[in-house]
């Protein structure tokens, strides 16, 4: 459904906190503009978020109209393990993006 | 030409709010003291345009890499199959456009360059002008030139088209009756409504603009300025946009290439 840019750390130490960002194309269509010929442009945005961490959920969160195209979340987590980390965006069409990033934890 | 050097400038808010007030009109600022919209844009917003991995214009840089080595048209080319590695064929190409096209004529700016090489050489439809394809392959090649001086202008056969784009640069128009030269040479670094009035250096494009939210070529800026002061916009695609962004990019000489910057 589109383009993600993912950002985790290649590698960090045990217990180290590290920073998450996950960048993703979406119009984000609200629902609420009219198109060309007057009609509403029906709803169209990602409505969920989930990151997990060895199949460990560490962050999600709901987006809703108001978020603006192209969402951007940055976040944090403590590396406890080498493993997966990965991302799943969901849109308003049941289209799920998904991205993956390996971390080495020493 | 700077019209007004001293005196009383008719200042006007988009919002139609007219105010009287006395100015000290800056003539045009010498190259020493060129600064880029980014210095007036928020810290954050400068942050965003700094960090690769937040920078939401190199989500079209990204897809520009794809395009890159995708193959198009009859043909069967892609541009990496002519052009090899951008990173090498295409380093400080965005610095010196518009250049001066033999086969027109005329100067001819980075879109138009890759929609004739879509066509000559791919044999593919070209891109239609503002699209996501032709804004995505201009920003990854914008890229490849990124913090290199820009070096337009520097072929003789473009003076004419510059001086014209000049020329439009100071050409009242517009219901408000206001030149480009009006705002940003005479009055840069003061507000219009609660936006910084910069120097107008197109240094970043195409650019993520968080008004659109979305990726735009100057043009698409350029318009929003002739709106604003109630002009008639040219349409996308005319010459007088290649010889106004010809003008602009000599203008900035010597300034880096931010593409793709981040805007308000």
């Amino acid at each position: 459904m589109a383009r993600a840019l993912i950002n985790v750390p290649a590698k960090a130490k045990r217990g180290e906190i590290i920073e998450i960002k996950a960048l993703i194309s979406h119009p984000m269509e609200t629902g609420y503009r009219t198109g060309p010929d007057g009609a509403l442009v029906p709803r169209d945005i990602i409505n969920r978020f989930i990151c997990t961490y060895n199949g460990v959920e560490i962050f999600s969160a709901d987006l809703f109209p108001a978020i603006a195209a192209n969402p951007f979340f940055s976040f944090t987590t403590t590396a406890t393990e080498s493993g997966r980390i990965a991302f799943r965006w969901i849109d308003d069409r049941g289209q799920a993006h998904l991205e993956t990033a390996e971390i080495a934890v020493e | 030409m700077r019209r007004a050097l001293t005196g009383v400038v008719l200042a006007a808010g988009f919002g139609g709010a007219l105010g009287l007030c006395i100015s000290l009109a800056l003539a045009q600022s010498p190259p020493s003291e060129h600064k880029s919209g980014f210095e007036f844009i928020s810290p954050e917003s400068q942050a965003t345009q700094q960090d690769d991995f937040s920078n939401p214009g190199m989500l079209w840089v990204a897809e520009g890499e794809a395009l890159w080595s995708a193959q198009a048209g009859a043909s069967g080319r892609s541009c990496a199959g002519c052009h090899g590695d951008a990173a090498v064929s295409m380093k400080g190409v965005a610095a010196r456009y518009p250049v001066y096209f033999a086969e027109s004529g005329q100067p001819i700016d980075l879109q138009s360059r890759i929609n004739v090489c879509r066509k000559v050489n791919q044999k593919a439809a070209p891109f239609p002008l503002e699209s996501r394809e032709l804004l995505a392959l201009s920003a990854f090649i914008g890229k490849q030139s990124r913090g290199m001086p820009i070096t337009t202008g520097e072929d003789k056969r473009l003076e004419p088209f510059r001086a014209r784009g000049q020329e439009l640069y100071e050409q009242r128009q517009g219901q408000l009756n206001f030149s480009c030269a009006n705002c940003h040479d005479d009055n840069w670094g003061k507000r219009l409504a609660s936006s910084v009035i910069p120097q107008s250096h197109p240094t970043g494009y195409p650019l993520y603009r968080l008004e659109w939210q979305s990726m735009g070529s100057l043009q698409r800026r350029l318009r929003n300025c002739m709106v604003g002061v109630r002009a008639e916009p040219y349409p996308y695609g005319s010459q007088e946009y290649v010889e106004l962004e010809l003008f602009l990019m000599t203008r900035a000489k010597g300034m880096p290439l931010e593409t793709p910057a981040v805007r308000p």
